[in-house]
């Protein structure tokens, strides 16, 4: 039995943020709707179309993505995870192990959409904060202000949701360290059960990229790395555990589905520009809207397929592996590979080690904090 | 073919400054003869190697026989010998022109006469040549002919009332060009019954023939089986082919005489025996004395080449031993550096011919290189009465050993528009020149003459001239002897750690300059590490300048899901490849390409 991941992209805001270069378009009531009977054309297709062998696959976790999911109409949400209830047998409503997470923007639902989300089986609610501040939310180009976000938490606490992510962002235009400790105050007092803290960067093809040229992060690299070690430490007083380099939990409330990319269990892209994962075959649906409406089942319009060979493996389970707090294990290593992680790369973890840029303990090596701010160079010592 | 009359032979070279339409005029004239339909003709016959189109320069010479039916009925050979255009090959160009018994002067009826339009008639005139000029790119809108004809004349001090007028680019002029060719060159001299003299004026290394001399033949005649002697290697051998050549091939034939221009492969296995400006003779019976003006070529700069990667060592020796076999003024020895492992010192004629053999080890051989800084051959005379002839600066003995030392210095002529001496003359003032005179050649156009010590100008001297002269000036060349100077060694410490591959030989009065500038250069160049890295330049132990490459803080991608993994880690792949291409030194990775461009300092001006 394989464990599997489920993505489905939802590529269409109400208005894109000046810093995302995701795939999201705003779109006509019309496209959306045929890119949802699409969606739900490829999900209900994907036994037939690629059966891996006899594998028998187990979906452990559900992540609908975008985007904003939330500005579909409820029933586009219920028609896909039928789908996918259909083609994987799966009965959500009776599986709550099966950790099933929609992403939404703050003034996109209200306690109606929330309640068909719940009914649908969705257990999991990430929500775009980004900032308390709203001068800082109107310079990132959200839709939202605070108030918007408060309104979206409240409901979705009394529609029952026990487990909510709400996204921060540092280093973004006009944040100081006092708001941004600020913000942390105000979203540690809201108690959600899992914080995502982002340092912004100024991604190619985004209104910020252009505004800020030459420039990967708006803030000098000692001032980012002060905002970041400080959201580090403040979650931590405040009982949220850095279980990878920009997540924070409480105990027992990571992301399974998240984590699962940094295991390398397999997972499966649904939705234009979605990617997937399996029998050691990296793929990426067409990034073209349009196409991919028209054409949901085909692979022809991959615009990505590699296989991955037994190095590329190796290489992607250091470098995913050591993004987590709780590093790599020899152990599943070994399993993984057939042959001793000390063996491969004894060299390197060797120097490393030397440079207190890893620690090594109980069998599993990990990222000192020196380390994360060096992530980079740590993970590129592993490739060949 | 042994029946050929030798007053219907015509054997002559084009000169002319670069970019005046020499390769041009080869092609057209190649063209017209009838040798190549214009559908085979790929610009610039001449120029095969990829870079020489590429740069538009020629660098070997090469020679190509055509046949022309002229408007007197009688058909000609035509033996055209190309030149090579750059100061660094002058040799070659001198032992090319004594293989011609005249020569074409193209001059560009815009730009006029330059300096190398000037050394290279003084050459031709030199080698008794006769000499008929042609004005060049008459359709250029700029172009003003007349005066250019003028200028020949007063100049030079030719007759040029009667030069053809052409465009070689639009084929115009081409026949007048043609029958003057006929006119103005004169037939070979020579002796066909005397003993054997032939002239090695080229050569290059086949792998199938073995060397091929491209001669000229004054007296005698050879043919297959001849017994043949180079008379200043005394490298003897029996000619097993010889012939002409056509476009880009080697056309066999029965036998070469007095007057012909053609090739000779005698199963010479290194092209060295086969040294350009040698005499042949045939060893049975020699003739009396060799041509004159055989002359070893002395490499003038010389540089470190070395491996990017170190365990790609063995080809790059085998590259360069390749490569010496076409090239025999390149000169290489095993060195090795601590910062950078097992190498070459290498030996070039100049700065273009380094630059030339590097492009083609990291084209042709396709090797990846770190080039140390190019330097001269200084004399160092020690205290203890020994001369040292330093060419690598980590080689220089404790200065207290040290009587004095001393530096190569060239004439070189600069000629260069009125609005621009003042510019001009700065620039050589500041590399140390040594001002000797300026004539005005008319009332717009300068030519200044100058003493300069030659490791001045090895560098960019030639793109400061270009820069400040916004591409007025022409710039010329050659070796006057040596001075003695007040030099000093430049020391690099990266981290600390002295670097020798970066150590320089220096002007005392310039090191605290370039000191400073290198170090500001290096800091450009060193990519930041997880820790401080000082940049220092120092004499002896003193240090005289210091930058410091500041720590990195940070370098992590804060998030990385499903759709990112592929893109990121090509990106840290990237990154990875990046380093790859750098050079560990202690613990600071250097680039390749900081070893050179620490040299290109005037741009920073």
């Amino acid at each position: 039995m394989h464990l599997l991941g489920l993505y489905i992209h939802i590529p269409f805001c109400k208005r894109k943020c000046n810093y995302c270069d995701f795939l999201s378009v705003n779109a006509d009531e019309d496209v959306k709707k045929a890119y949802v009977e699409a969606l739900v054309q490829e999900i209900s297709n994907w036994k037939d179309k690629y059966r891996y062998g006899n594998r028998e696959y187990s979906v452990k976790t559900i992540y609908i993505g975008g985007g904003t999911p939330s500005v579909l109409i409820p029933c586009c949400i219920q028609n896909i995870l039928g789908a996918v209830e259909d083609e994987f047998n799966l009965d959500l409503n009776a599986m709550p192990d099966i950790e099933v997470t929609v992403e939404v923007n703050p003034g996109t639902v209200d306690k109606d959409k929330l309640k068909i989300y719940r009914e649908a089986g969705i257990n999991r609610l990430s929500i775009g904060l980004q900032s308390v501040n709203d001068n800082e939310l109107k310079l990132l180009g959200r839709i939202h202000g605070f108030d918007d976000f408060l309104r979206t938490y409240e409901a979705a606490r009394q529609c029952g949701f026990d487990n909510i992510n709400a996204d921060v962002m540092t280093a973004i235009p006009g944040q100081t360290m006092s708001s941004l400790k600020h913000t942390l105050d105000v979203v540690c007092a809201l108690k959600p059960e899992h914080i995502s803290a982002y340092s912004l960067i100024l991604e190619e093809g985004t209104p910020f990229y252009e505004k800020y040229p030459d420039k990967e992060c708006l803030f000098s690299e000692d001032e980012e790395r002060e905002m970041y070690w400080y959201t580090v430490s403040f979650l931590k007083e405040h009982g949220y555990n850095r279980y990878e380099i920009s997540n924070f939990s409480r105990k027992g409330f990571e992301s399974r589905h998240n984590t699962s990319y940094w295991r390398r269990t397999e997972y499966i892209g649904f939705g234009a520009g979605a990617s997937s994962f399996i029998n050691g075959i990296r793929y990426k649906n067409t990034s073209d809207i349009g196409k991919y409406t028209d054409y949901p089942v085909s692979d022809k319009y991959f615009d990505e397929y590699i296989r991955l060979d037994e190095q590329d493996m190796i290489e992607e389970f250091m470098l995913l592996g050591l993004r987590m707090s709780e590093g790599v294990s020899e152990y599943e290593f070994m399993e993984q590979f057939g042959i001793e992680l000390s063996r491969m790369y004894g060299e390197e973890i060797g120097k490393l080690l030397e440079e207190g840029l890893i620690s090594k303990e109980a069998g599993k090596i990990y990222l000192t904090d020196k380390g994360i701010d060096y992530g980079n160079y740590v993970f590129s010592r592993f490739l060949k | 073919m042994s029946t050929i009359d030798r007053s219907k032979i015509r054997n002559f070279c084009i000169i002319a400054h670069i970019d005046h339409g020499k390769s041009t005029l080869a092609d057209r004239i190649i063209e017209s003869t009838g040798l190549l339909t214009s559908r085979e003709m790929q610009a610039q016959v001449l120029d095969n190697m990829d870079l020489e189109r590429e740069r538009g320069i020629t660098i070997k010479s090469q020679a190509v026989r055509t046949v022309y039916k002229a408007k007197n009925g009688e058909e000609y050979i035509f033996n055209l010998i190309d030149t090579p255009g750059h100061v660094d090959f002058n040799y070659e160009v001198s032992r090319s022109l004594a293989a011609c018994d005249g020569a074409i002067l193209v001059v560009d009826a815009a730009q006029g006469i330059e300096a190398q339009t000037l050394a290279n008639v003084y050459l031709a005139l030199d080698h008794d040549l006769d000499v008929f000029p042609v004005i060049n790119k008459i359709d250029l809108p700029s172009a003003e002919p007349d005066r250019v004809v003028n200028e020949i004349e007063d100049v030079i001090g030719i007759e040029a009332q009667d030069a053809p007028r052409i465009s070689a680019k639009n084929g115009i002029g081409i026949d007048e060009v043609l029958e003057k060719i006929v006119d103005k060159i004169p037939a070979p001299l020579g002796d066909p019954d005397k003993p054997l003299k032939a002239l090695i004026f080229d050569s290059l290394y086949d792998s199938y023939k073995g060397a091929i001399a491209f001669v000229r033949l004054v007296d005698g005649k050879v043919s297959k089986g001849t017994p043949i002697r180079m008379m200043a290697t005394g490298a003897t051998a029996e000619v097993v082919e010889v012939g002409y050549f056509g476009a880009g091939q080697f056309i066999p034939c029965d036998e070469l005489s007095a007057g012909m221009v053609g090739y000779i492969t005698a199963s010479i296995k290194n092209v060295r025996d086969t040294a350009v400006g040698d005499t042949i003779t045939n060893s049975a019976v020699p003739c009396d004395e060799a041509l004159p003006g055989y002359k070893k070529v002395l490499s003038m700069v010389y540089c470190g080449m070395y491996p990017a990667d170190g365990a790609k060592y063995p080809d790059l020796r085998d590259a360069l031993e390749k490569l010496q076999l076409n090239d025999a003024s390149l000169n290489y020895e095993p060195e090795t550096s601590i910062a950078l492992g097992f190498g070459f010192r290498c030996g070039f004629l100049g700065l273009l011919h380094l630059e030339v053999v590097q492009e083609r080890l990291e084209r042709e051989y396709n090797l990846d290189l770190v080039t140390t800084a190019p330097g001269v051959i200084y004399k160092v005379h020690k205290l203890n009465g020994e001369l040292i002839e330093l060419t690598n600066p980590s080689n220089l003995p404790d200065p207290a050993e040290i009587d004095y030392m001393e530096e190569p210095i060239v004439n070189a002529e600069i000629m260069v528009t009125k609005d621009f001496v003042g510019p001009i003359m700065e620039l050589c003032q500041e590399r140390r020149g040594r001002y000797i005179s300026m004539e005005y050649m008319e009332e717009t156009r300068a030519l200044l003459k100058y003493e300069l010590p030659l490791n001045e100008i090895i560098y960019d001297f030639f793109d400061a001239l270009k820069s400040r002269s916004r591409g007025y000036a022409s710039f010329d060349y050659e070796m006057k002897g040596y001075e003695k100077a007040d030099l000093v060694k430049l020391d690099i410490l990266i981290n600390r750690e002295e670097v020798d591959a970066l150590s320089f030989i220096v002007h005392a009065d310039s090191a605290y300059e370039r000191g400073r500038r290198m170090c500001e250069r290096l800091k450009e160049e060193i990519p930041r590490h997880l820790f401080e890295i000082p940049i220092q330049a120092a004499i002896g132990s003193k240090i005289i300048a210091r930058e410091t490459v500041k720590a990195m803080r940070k370098d992590v991608l804060a998030k990385c899901y499903g759709g990112d993994i592929t893109r990121k880690k090509k990106l840290l792949e990237k990154q990875k490849e990046g380093k790859k291409r750098m050079r560990q030194i202690g613990n600071v990775e250097i680039p390749q390409k900081a070893f050179m461009s620490v040299l290109k300092l005037d741009e920073d001006k």
